[in-house]
């Protein structure tokens, strides 16, 4: 078959390309170049190789942030999502009730993050805050700043709050556009309230859900505002994720290389895993 | 299976409702009888679904009662009234299998797994789908996922009756027929009774046994085909069946004679209405066109294949009349109405012939 060509589609996708060379190459293009040199500063670079891969591979810190990170990322969805669902499923779907809920439920989601975190490093504070104070009062003791359980909680809590409305609303939007015959033809059929979720509305906010999964896996892999505003990482390194631990190493102790090494590093598990999780999903689905 | 009454129902969506016209269904009292095919046909809007919806138990009527075999199910579930019903759209359970779909009903109502194998299995046959048993329901295509919500209505052996609500409206139209056939067979052979609620009159003639025509939340007739055909209760019945529509001018009545301005049409009875401004009803079907008789200004002739429509003005009134394919137009064309197919109608509802 003749194809034709024709090179002038290149000059339409130019500005696009230029704007992602702008935006992600060029910027990932220098880490790499860092990542294999040391600095000192004042643009003098020696030539390190994989030095800096080969040291953070057998860091111990490195892993101990992975391993929090993961752990971190899976109590989230495991709370999340499941309690997503649960909203969405009893949100109203007509009447006055369904502005008054999306607005409530969109309203954690407007707040800019490191706000999140200062109201939470002030809500969770026991001289002051007004959880942290009441909690205690209660005869729990409740000390972020000191108790690394109370410090993940405090973090696991805040994330919560902030991101399960947008599982809430993903969910919603599959399940408002289920027709009603659906309900109807359950009710004839006799199911039960768990049949209805389980073959009607489950399969209908599949889609979404994958989505909703995404979005917070890869957010809560790339945590850094708010337990940084709350807990800066501590108490000792408990809160310690991988970007905390990035900007540490890279700002705090200005050690560029090894710190654009470890972003290198960190760019691909996020993609590797992205791509693992997308992959595993929509073969779920086209199987079915 | 079960005889159907709809004892004096009404039904309004809104919360208090004062007037008429607040009503969706303003008054329906009928019988369906034991396996009884019934068509309930009307436009958009004019109550049909509200009624198959009462019956089938997804809306609660605001008066009136639904009996079944002479039982009160007015407050009886979806569930409990044990019904069929095939909706508009195609419901399937996406993520089962053919056979999973159709044993779902059963599974619910914990039936032994033999038995539910042994009723799905007959069910499969009944609807033609055996061979796609293991395959995934949301594979298929509109007619056969159509047939599945038939078949998930099926399988219960006690079902009281089947509800369709415009099952043919996604279907290409050569499956139309190929499913309606199937219905009428299923029907004869198993004696269901079924109710079809449709808007499309070919659908509803050719299903039914009787035709129940709505309009404006009430039945305006119940009839055969035929009867529906020939002597239409309510001019609107008459122009929604048939095609084109009957014609219905305004004339004024004097004993056996109707006059439409300066025509005078001799009526087959004297009708039983008072004298003065009445409406004379005739189909296209009736108007034969011709050498004598009222002259007509043709405006129009269109040919539909097996006939022509022509269109003409009679008295500054449109009429339609329908002749043979091969039938010539006579140059100055006049129109004579056989008596046969002319009906009066007083207030747009028919007016009984005396001798």
């Amino acid at each position: 078959m003749d194809k034709t060509w024709n090179n002038k589609a290149w000059f339409l996708v130019l500005p696009v390309l230029v704007l992602v060379a702008f935006s992600a190459v060029i910027p990932l293009m220098t880490v790499v170049n860092y990542s294999v040199q040391d600095t000192f500063g004042n643009n003098v670079f020696f030539w390190a190789g994989t030095e800096w891969f080969e040291e953070l591979l057998h860091s111990d810190r490195f892993w101990e942030a992975m391993v929090r990170n993961l752990i971190f990322s899976f109590i989230i969805l495991a709370i999340e999502v499941p309690l997503g669902i649960f909203i969405a499923l009893n949100m109203p779907k007509k009447g006055w009730g369904v502005p008054v809920c999306l607005v409530l439920m969109a309203l954690p989601l407007l707040v800019p993050w490191n706000v999140v975190g200062t109201i939470w490093q002030v809500f969770g504070r026991n001289d002051i805050g007004l959880l942290g104070y009441y909690v205690n009062a209660l005869g729990i003791d409740y000390n972020y700043v000191q108790d690394p359980f109370d410090a993940w909680v405090t973090v696991i809590v805040m994330d919560v709050w902030h991101w399960t409305s947008l599982v809430v609303l993903l969910c919603y939007a599959g399940l408002v556009s289920i027709p009603d015959a659906f309900y109807q033809a359950a009710k004839i059929d006799g199911a039960s309230r768990w049949a209805v979720f389980r073959y009607i509305q489950l399969p209908k906010m599949q889609r979404v859900l994958l989505i909703a999964v995404l979005l917070r896996f890869m957010d809560s892999f790339m945590i850094y505002t708010e337990p940084f505003v709350v807990t800066g990482g501590g108490p000792g390194n408990s809160t310690t994720f991988l970007s905390i631990d990035l900007v540490k190493t890279a700002l705090g102790q200005f050690d560029l290389g090894p710190a654009a090494a470890m972003s290198l590093v960190y760019f691909l598990i996020i993609l590797l895993l992205s791509w693992v999780f997308y992959t595993v999903m929509t073969n779920y689905d086209a199987e079915r | 299976m079960a005889r159907i009454e709809v004892n004096h129902i009404r039904h309004s969506y809104l919360p208090n409702p004062q007037k008429d016209s607040d009503f969706a269904l303003k008054e329906v009292h009928h019988t369906f009888e034991d396996g009884g095919a019934y068509a309930l046909l009307g436009p958009s809007g004019c109550g049909k679904t509200t009624l198959l919806n009462i019956i089938s138990g997804l809306l609660h009527p605001s008066h009136g009662q639904l009996l079944f075999n002479g039982r009160d199910v007015t407050n009886l579930s979806t569930q409990e009234r044990n019904i069929a019903q095939v909706f508009q759209f195609p419901v399937i359970y996406d993520t089962m299998t053919v056979y999973d779909n159709l044993a779902f009903p059963l599974r619910n109502r914990r039936v032994p797994e033999t038995d539910v194998d042994r009723k799905v299995r007959e069910t499969l046959d009944m609807i033609d789908l055996a061979s796609l048993a293991k395959k995934k329901a949301r594979g298929l295509t509109a007619d056969q996922k159509q047939k599945i919500s038939l078949g998930r209505g099926l399988v219960r052996s006690d079902v009281n009756a089947i509800l369709f609500d415009e099952p043919l409206t996604v279907i290409d139209p050569h499956m139309k027929w190929v499913l309606r056939s199937q219905l009428k067979q299923l029907h004869r052979r198993f004696g269901y009774t079924m109710v079809y609620v449709t808007h499309d009159q070919t659908e509803a003639l050719t299903f039914a046994d009787r035709v129940v025509v709505m309009y404006d939340g009430e039945i305006v007739q119940i009839g055969t085909p035929a009867e529906l055909f020939e002597r239409p209760r309510h001019t609107f019945v008459g122009y929604f069946i048939g095609s084109p529509g009957m014609n219905v001018l305004p004339v004024s009545l004097d004993g056996r004679t109707a006059t439409l301005g300066a025509q005078r049409i001799e009526l087959p009875g004297v009708p039983k209405a008072e004298a003065g401004a009445v409406e004379l009803g005739i189909r296209p079907e009736y108007v034969r066109l011709g050498r004598e008789g009222m002259a007509v200004q043709v405006s129009k002739v269109e040919d539909v294949g097996r006939h022509k429509v022509v269109r003409a003005n009679l008295e500054g009134r449109e009429i339609a009349a329908v002749i043979g394919e091969d039938d010539e137009m006579p140059a100055e064309p006049k129109v004579r109405f056989d008596p046969a197919g002319i009906n009066i109608y007083a207030g747009s509802w028919l007016v009984e012939m005396g001798a």
